[in-house]
C-alpha cells in the first residue's frame, strides 16, 4: 500500500514525509552505518569517472530509437499510405485496431458527454497497454515534445552551468490545479481546451499533415524552458502526465532502488525529469532497503545509465516468480 | 528548527508569498492562454464546411468540435484529399478537418463516406452511409452577374486553369482514379458545369440508367440537387440560371468547377437541405 500512497503523493505534487527512524527496516541502519566513512570523496570521484568510461547510455539509446521510430511509423503510414499506423497520438488505427491517447479521450468524453463504442475499444486498449508497459512510459518513450524538452534541457543546463540563466521552479501542486482546472473547462464549455495548448498533439500532426502556426507555440514553450524554468511543461504543467501517471500506479513495469550499494551521490536525481520519485535515494529516506520508485516516474531510464553503483534497476513485476 | 518551523522569518515569508504570486501567474497565463481559442469561434472566423456527417448543433458547431478528437484519420482516408485540418488560429477548432471547397470539393469518390467510417469518436456520424444523405451545406448562386449561363454564355477550354490542382471523379475515363479538373476540356454553347459535374446529378442519371453506383440501389440519391431553369433576361431573351434543389447536400464541387473568376455559385453554410426541407423553400 505504501506504494499507491506515495505514487498519488507525488502525482499531485505533495511532498512525501522523510520515514521516522524507527519506520526504516532494520537492516538499513547497518548499512548506512557500513558505509560512514568507507568512501573519501577521492574514492567516490574515481567510482563515478570509471562508470563514465563505459558509460554509453543503452536505455536514453534506446529510448530515443523507439521515440523516433513510432512517430515516423505514423509519418510513413500516411506518406506511402502503408496503413500500419493511422492518425495522430490523439487517435490512431494500428494495423485496423482503435487506439486513443487516454487524456483526448477524457478530454473528449468530458465535453462532448457521449462515448461512442469505436472510443471506449480504442481507451481500454490502450490503457491496457499502459498498464503493462508503465503508464507514464508514454511520455519519455512516445511523447514527440519529450525529446524536444530533453534537447531543451541540455541547452538550459550548460547555460545555468555558466551562470547565465536561472532555473526556476514552482510548486509541483500547479500540475494538479491545472489538471483539474482543464478536465472543469471541458466538462462546462464543452470544449476540448487543453488540446488547443498540447503541444504533443500539435507536433504529432504537423509530423503527420505539415507544420503550421502552431508550433511558434511550442517554440515559445521551448524558449521557457531554455531560458527561464527546466523541463516547465512537463514537470508543472502537462495533464497527460497525471492521466498516465494514475495508470501506472497499477503498473507491474517499475523502477526498483537498492540501498545496498548506494553511494547517495544524487547523480540519479541530477538527470531526472521528475526528481522527487528520486528522493528515496537520499540517505535515510528509504523505508526499505529495495524500494520501487514511485508511479510519477517516466520509466525513462536515465537513473539506470547513470547509477554508478547499479542501484537504479528497470524491474517487471512478479515476472521474477513467474519464470 | 523549532523556531523555523512554527515561526517564519520574515525573508522566508516573502520567499513563499513571491512563490506563490509565481505558480498563481503561471496557471493563470496557461489556462488565460488556452481560453483565448474561444476568440475565432466567437467571431465566427472557425465557421468552415466540414467533412460529411459532422455533427450539427443549431447556431455553432460546439458537439463536433467536442467530439472531433484532432487525429485526422479522415483526412488520410479521402481519396481526393479534400480535408485539411485547422491552425491554432482557429483556437478550440485546432486539429478539425475542414473543406476548403474552392481548392478542393468533396466529390464523394469513395462512395461509401470513408471519413465517416474513419472516425473514432462520431464526431462525422456513422448514422449516415450515403452521400445523398450529408448535409453540408446548401449550394446558392451567389454572384448571378458573372454566372455564363445566366449571361447566356458557353464554355471553351477546361473548367479551372492550370496550375489549378483540384480532382474530381470522371466515371467514364477511370472510376478509381479522380482526375485533375484542369485537364479536362469543355465545349459547352451554354456553361453546364453544377449541373453536369454535380455528384447527386451524377449518381442519378446512373441509377436511372439502371447502374447505380457500386451496384448499389441505396445509392441512388431520392431527390434532385440543382438543375438549369429558363429565365426571361432583361433584353427579353430566354436563358437559363441554376436552380438549387432539395437534394443538395452542400459537397462543394459546383464551387470548385465554376469556371468563373470567383466561384459565381458558393456554399452556404448556415442552412442545409434539411433545414432547407424544413421551412418549405
Amino acid at each position: 500500500m505504501g506504494y499507491f500512497k506515495r505514487s498519488l503523493q507525488e502525482l499531485a505534487g505533495k511532498r512525501v514525509d522523510k520515514p521516522l527512524k524507527r519506520d526504516l527496516h532494520p537492516d538499513l541502519h547497518t548499512i548506512y552505518e557500513g558505509k560512514k566513512g568507507t568512501l573519501s570523496a577521492g574514492d567516490l570521484a574515481k567510482a563515478r569517472l570509471e562508470h563514465h568510461k563505459g558509460y554509453f547510455g543503452k536505455w536514453r539509446k534506446r529510448r530515443w530509437a523507439t521515440l523516433i521510430a513510432i512517430n515516423l511509423l505514423f509519418v510513413v503510414s500516411y506518406y506511402f499510405d502503408i496503413q500500419i499506423l493511422e492518425g495522430a497520438l490523439t487517435a490512431s488505427r494500428f494495423v485496423g485496431f482503435h487506439m486513443a491517447d487516454l487524456n483526448s479521450a477524457l478530454q473528449v468524453m468530458l465535453a462532448y458527454k457521449v462515448v461512442v463504442l469505436n472510443l471506449v475499444i480504442g481507451t481500454v486498449t490502450v490503457f491496457m497497454m499502459w498498464v503493462l508497459l508503465g503508464g507514464r512510459t508514454f511520455c519519455s518513450w512516445v511523447c514527440p515534445y519529450h525529446l524536444l524538452a530533453e534537447w531543451a534541457e541540455v541547452i538550459h543546463l550548460r547555460l545555468e552551468a555558466k551562470g547565465w540563466v536561472n532555473n526556476h521552479t514552482f510548486h509541483r501542486g500547479v500540475r494538479t490545479v491545472l489538471y483539474f482546472i482543464f478536465a472543469l473547462l471541458a466538462l462546462i464549455t464543452g470544449y476540448t481546451v487543453f488540446e488547443t495548448l498540447s503541444p504533443t498533439g500539435i507536433l504529432s500532426r504537423a509530423l503527420i499533415y505539415g507544420p503550421g502556426l502552431a508550433l511558434i507555440w511550442v517554440g515559445l514553450l521551448l524558449l521557457l524552458e531554455i531560458f527561464y524554468s527546466r523541463r516547465l511543461w512537463c514537470r508543472y504543467a502537462c495533464p497527460i502526465g497525471i492521466t498516465y501517471g494514475v495508470v501506472g500506479l497499477l503498473s507491474p513495469l517499475r523502477v526498483t532502488y537498492n540501498a545496498t550499494a548506494c553511494h547517495h551521490e544524487g547523480d540519479c536525481r541530477k538527470v531526472c525529469l521528475v526528481p522527487h520519485v528520486l528522493d528515496l535515494t537520499i540517505r535515510g529516506r528509504a523505508p526499505e532497503i529495495v524500494n520501487d520508485v514511485s508511479a510519477d516516474c517516466t520509466r525513462c531510464g536515465l537513473c539506470v545509465d547513470i547509477c554508478p553503483t547499479d542501484s537504479l534497476h528497470f524491474e517487471f513485476k512478479g515476472l521474477k516468480k513467474l519464470l | 528548527m523549532e523556531n523555523s518551523s512554527r515561526k517564519k522569518s520574515t525573508r522566508v515569508k516573502q520567499q513563499d508569498r513571491r512563490d506563490f504570486m509565481r505558480a498563481a501567474l503561471f496557471v493563470g497565463g496557461t489556462v488565460s492562454l488556452s481560453l483565448l481559442g474561444y476568440l475565432p469561434l466567437a467571431q465566427g472566423e472557425s465557421q468552415r464546411l466540414r467533412p460529411p456527417g459532422a455533427i450539427k448543433t443549431p447556431d455553432n458547431e460546439q458537439d463536433f468540435f467536442a467530439a472531433c478528437i484532432k487525429c485526422g484519420q479522415c483526412v488520410q482516408v479521402c481519396p481526393v484529399e479534400a480535408l485539411l485540418l485547422a491552425d491554432i488560429d482557429e483556437g478550440f477548432g485546432i486539429g478539425i478537418p475542414y473543406i476548403d471547397a474552392r481548392q478542393q470539393a468533396c466529390d464523394f469518390s469513395c462512395d461509401g463516406l470513408q471519413c465517416v467510417l474513419a472516425c473514432p469518436t462520431g464526431a462525422l456520424t456513422h448514422e449516415i452511409n450515403y452521400p445523398a444523405e450529408s448535409t453540408m451545406a446548401f449550394a446558392r448562386l451567389a454572384n448571378p452577374d458573372t454566372c455564363l449561363a445566366v449571361l447566356g454564355k458557353g464554355l471553351q477550354g477546361p473548367a479551372r486553369q492550370p496550375p489549378f490542382t483540384g480532382l474530381l471523379r470522371y466515371d467514364a475515363i477511370d472510376r478509381w482514379s479522380p482526375q485533375r479538373v484542369a485537364d479536362q476540356s469543355y465545349d459547352l454553347e451554354v456553361c453546364d458545369l453544377c449541373v453536369r459535374l454535380c455528384p447527386i446529378e451524377i449518381r442519378i442519371a446512373q441509377c436511372e440508367a439502371g447502374k447505380p453506383p457500386s451496384g448499389d440501389a441505396n445509392q441512388c440519391p431520392p431527390h434532385h440537387a440543382i438543375k438549369l431553369e429558363p429565365f426571361t433576361a432583361a433584353n427579353g431573351e430566354i436563358r437559363l440560371t441554376p436552380k438549387v434543389l432539395q437534394g443538395c447536400v452542400g459537397c462543394g464541387v459546383c464551387e470548385m468547377v465554376c469556371p468563373t473568376q470567383t466561384a459565381s455559385i458558393v456554399m452556404d453554410l448556415d442552412i442545409d437541405r434539411l433545414t432547407v426541407t424544413r421551412a418549405g423553400g
